[in-house]
C-alpha cells in the first residue's frame, strides 16, 4: 500500500492518493494533497472541503453536485453556487479533486 | 493528477486511418483489483497458483457454454475489414487495437488448447501457449476495448467482438486478474443499490434538493418519489443521474414529463440503478444479482411499469436481457418472474425506454413544448453503442435511432446530425465506455475519442453546433471529461432529456 509522509507521519493511500482512513485526516494532510494536485488553497477551497467532510459523516458519501452548489451558494454568495465555480476552484472536477483533498474516497461510478 | 504526459491527437478535417506504431499503448495497464474487491464479487482474491491450467479450463467452460464464442474463434479469416473501425486503433495506432488482432491475442491460445492443429503443429498456424506474458497482453488490451461492437458491424462473418472482450475478462476474473474500477462498483451496487454507493438518506436528501430547485426554477412543485409504493411506474436510472453533471438536467426532465402526463412514479433505492457492470465482464451471475434487484424493487413497490432512464449500456441489458434474466418481458418462468409478469400491465412494452415513453407523449400532445426555449441551442445527437448496436426503441426498424432524434426535433429549432459514417449503427463510441471511463486509462480515453471528436467538429464548424445531445450516462461522463482536452467547452455535453426539460411548460398538479 502506498503512503504519504506528512509531518513525520505516515499515511496510507490507495494507488491514485485517496487517503484509506479518514479518520486520520487533518487540515495538513489536506494542504499537502492539494500540493500534490497542483491546487492552491484559498479560504474558498477550504470551504469546500470543509462542507464534503461535514456531509460524508452525515452521509457517509460525498455531496451530489447539485447538493454541493447549493451549500457553496449559501456560504460564499449565490453567484458562486455552480458548477462552473467550483471547476475553477477545483480544474479536474469538483467530485473527484476535493474529494482526494478532504481525504474521503473516491466516488465511483458514471462520473 | 497532473497534465497528461502523452500527446493529444490533432483534429484532421479529413479523418485519415494512422501509420501503425506497434506497442504504442502496451504501458497502459489499467489498477487492478485488490483482493478484498475481487472477493466481494466472488472471484479469487489475487493470481492463482495453477493460473494457466484454470485459465484454459475457463475457456474451455466457455466454450461449452456459449456455442457464440466458440464460432466468432473459428469463424475469423483475418480479412482485415475491422482494423480501421475501432476507435481505439484510430486514435492510438497500437495494431493490437485494431479488433483483429486484440482478439488473437485469446485466438492463438484458443488454437493451441481446442484444435487439432494448433494441438500437435502450433507454429504453422500460430498457436500460442498461454504464458505470463500472454495473459498480461491480455488484462491490458481487453481494458482498451469498450465492447461497443462498430467492428462488428463491419465483419462479413458477423462476429461479435465484444464478446470476446466480455470472455476474455471473465476468464481474467475467474484466475484472480480482475479490474478495480469495474469490480470495485460492482460489489458496490451489490451492497449498497448503486454504483456510486449513495445511502438511502443520501439519496432522499438529494431528491428533496432537487424538488426544491425546480418549484425555485419554475415556481410548480414538481416531485420525484422514492419508495412510494403503489405507483404506477417505477423509474430505473444511471445513479450517476442523481450525482454528477449534466445527467441531474436530464433527471429532472423526466420528474418534469411524469409531472405533465400525470402519472405516478417512484424511483426505488434498492435498485436505484440502471448501470449493470456485470455485463462488461461478461459474468451472468454477476449480471443476473443486479438484475434482480430491480425485480424484487418492482415487486415491493407493485408497480405496473418499469421505465428506464438515459443509460446506455442498461438499455441494452433491460431490453435484450431482462426477460430471461429476470422475468420483466416473457422469458423466465420462475415463481417471482411469473409473478411479474402478472403484475406488469400488458399494454405497455416491459421494459420501456423514457425516450419511448416521453415520444408518446409528445405525438399525442400531451406535453406542451416551447422549442424556443432552446433556440440559444443548436444541436446534434451522439448514438449510444449498447443502444445502437444492442438494442431497439419504439416498434419500427431503427427506432433507437429515429425517437431520440424526433423528441429533440420537437423540443428544439436547430438540429444537425453528424456525418452518415459516424452516427446510427456506425456510431463511434464515446471512448469511455464498456469499463474504460476510469481515470487511470485517461490516455486510452482521450485517443479513442477522436473519431467522435473530428466528426464533432465538422458539425461546430458548419453548423456552429454548441450542444451534443445524448442518452448515456458513461458518454456523458465521458465526454465531460475529455471534450475540454480537444478545445471544446464541457458545457456542450447534455442528456436529451435536459433539452425536453428546457422545453416543457409546467402547469400546477390539478
Amino acid at each position: 500500500m502506498p503512503t504519504i509522509e506528512v509531518g513525520g507521519k505516515n499515511y496510507e493511500t490507495d494507488e491514485e492518493g485517496y487517503l484509506i482512513n479518514l479518520g486520520e485526516w487533518n487540515e495538513e494532510v489536506g494542504a499537502y494533497l492539494a500540493i500534490e494536485e497542483k491546487v492552491e488553497m484559498t479560504p474558498s477551497h477550504w470551504e469546500v472541503v470543509n462542507f464534503l467532510r461535514e456531509y460524508y459523516n452525515d452521509y457517509q458519501i460525498a455531496p451530489a453536485i447539485r447538493v454541493l452548489t447549493k451549500a457553496i451558494g449559501k456560504k460564499l454568495g449565490a453567484e458562486k453556487g455552480n458548477s462552473k465555480y467550483l471547476y475553477e476552484l477545483f480544474p479536474y472536477g469538483p467530485a473527484k479533486q476535493a474529494c482526494k483533498i478532504a481525504g474521503l474516497p473516491k466516488p465511483t461510478g458514471c462520473i | 493528477m497532473a497534465a497528461p504526459t502523452f500527446e493529444i491527437p490533432k483534429l484532421k478535417d479529413v479523418s485519415v486511418v494512422p501509420a501503425v506504431q506497434p506497442d504504442a499503448m502496451a504501458h497502459i495497464k489499467s489498477f487492478q483489483a485488490s483482493a478484498p474487491i475481487q472477493e466481494a464479487v466472488g472471484f479469487p482474491g489475487q493470481l492463482v497458483d495453477n493460473w494457466e491450467q484454470k485459465a484454459i479450463e475457463k475457456m474451455g467452460d466457455l466454450l461449452g457454454k456459449y456455442r457464440s464464442f466458440k464460432v466468432y474463434l473459428d469463424a475469423c479469416v483475418h480479412c482485415g475489414a475491422c482494423t480501421d473501425k475501432c476507435h481505439y486503433f484510430l486514435g492510438t495506432g497500437d495494431p493490437k487495437n485494431m479488433p483483429v488482432a486484440r482478439q488473437e491475442l485469446i485466438r492463438s491460445v484458443y488454437r493451441r488448447h481446442f484444435t487439432f492443429a494448433g494441438k500437435y503443429f502450433p507454429k504453422l498456424v500460430g498457436a500460442k501457449d498461454l504464458t505470463k506474458d500472454v495473459l498480461d497482453q491480455w488484462y491490458n488490451y481487453y481494458y482498451q476495448c469498450s465492447e461497443c461492437r462498430r467492428c462488428s458491424v463491419f465483419c462479413p462473418y458477423g462476429i461479435d467482438t465484444a464478446e470476446i472482450t466480455m470472455a476474455g475478462r471473465e476468464i481474467l476474473d475467474s484466475i484472480g486478474v480482475g479490474q478495480k474500477y469495474t469490480n470495485e462498483i460492482l460489489g458496490k451496487v451489490q451492497r449498497i443499490g448503486n454504483n456510486l454507493g449513495l445511502p438511502g438518506p443520501a439519496l432522499t436528501d438529494t431528491l428533496e434538493g432537487l424538488e426544491e430547485d425546480i418549484e425555485a426554477d419554475t415556481g410548480v412543485a414538481v416531485r420525484l418519489p422514492l419508495d412510494q409504493k403503489g405507483a404506477e411506474v417505477l423509474l430505473i436510472t444511471p445513479s450517476a443521474d442523481f450525482f454528477s453533471e449534466p445527467h441531474v438536467e436530464s433527471l429532472i426532465g423526466y420528474a418534469k414529463v411524469f409531472h405533465q402526463a400525470g402519472i405516478s412514479w417512484t424511483l426505488s433505492s434498492h435498485a436505484a440503478e440502471a448501470g449493470n457492470f456485470g455485463l462488461f465482464i461478461g459474468n451472468y451471475e454477476t449480471m443476473r444479482n443486479i438484475a434482480l434487484r430491480i425485480r424484487d424493487a418492482a415487486l415491493e413497490l407493485g408497480v405496473k411499469r418499469i421505465i428506464v432512464g438515459e443509460c446506455g449500456h442498461a438499455w441494452r441489458v433491460a431490453y435484450s436481457f431482462w426477460n430471461t434474466l429476470v422475468g420483466i418481458g416473457a422469458g423466465a418462468n420462475d415463481p417471482f418472474a411469473i409473478q411479474l409478469q402478472q403484475q406488469l400491465d400488458p399494454r405497455y412494452p416491459a421494459p420501456q425506454h423514457i425516450c419511448e415513453f416521453t415520444y408518446d407523449l409528445l405525438q399525442r400532445g400531451v406535453l406542451t413544448i416551447d422549442k424556443s426555449a432552446n433556440d440559444h441551442r443548436i444541436v446534434t445527437f451522439h448514438d449510444s453503442c449498447n443502444v445502437s448496436r444492442g438494442s431497439r426503441m419504439g416498434d419500427m426498424p431503427g427506432g433507437q435511432f429515429v425517437i431520440p432524434r424526433e423528441i429533440i426535433k420537437m423540443v428544439a429549432n436547430n438540429f444537425h446530425d453528424m456525418a452518415a459514417e459516424t452516427i446510427n449503427e456506425s456510431t463511434f463510441c464515446c471512448g469511455g465506455g464498456g469499463g474504460i471511463l476510469t481515470d487511470d486509462l485517461i490516455e486510452v480515453r482521450v485517443k479513442g475519442a477522436l473519431p467522435r471528436m473530428e466528426a464533432l467538429n465538422h458539425v461546430v464548424k458548419d453548423h456552429k453546433v454548441n450542444f451534443m445531445a445524448m442518452i448515456c450516462a458513461i458518454c456523458k461522463a465521458q465526454f465531460n471529461k475529455v471534450m475540454p482536452f480537444y478545445g471544446f467547452d464541457m458545457s456542450m455535453v447534455g442528456g436529451v432529456h435536459q433539452l425536453v426539460s428546457t422545453a416543457i411548460q409546467l402547469s400546477p398538479k390539478e
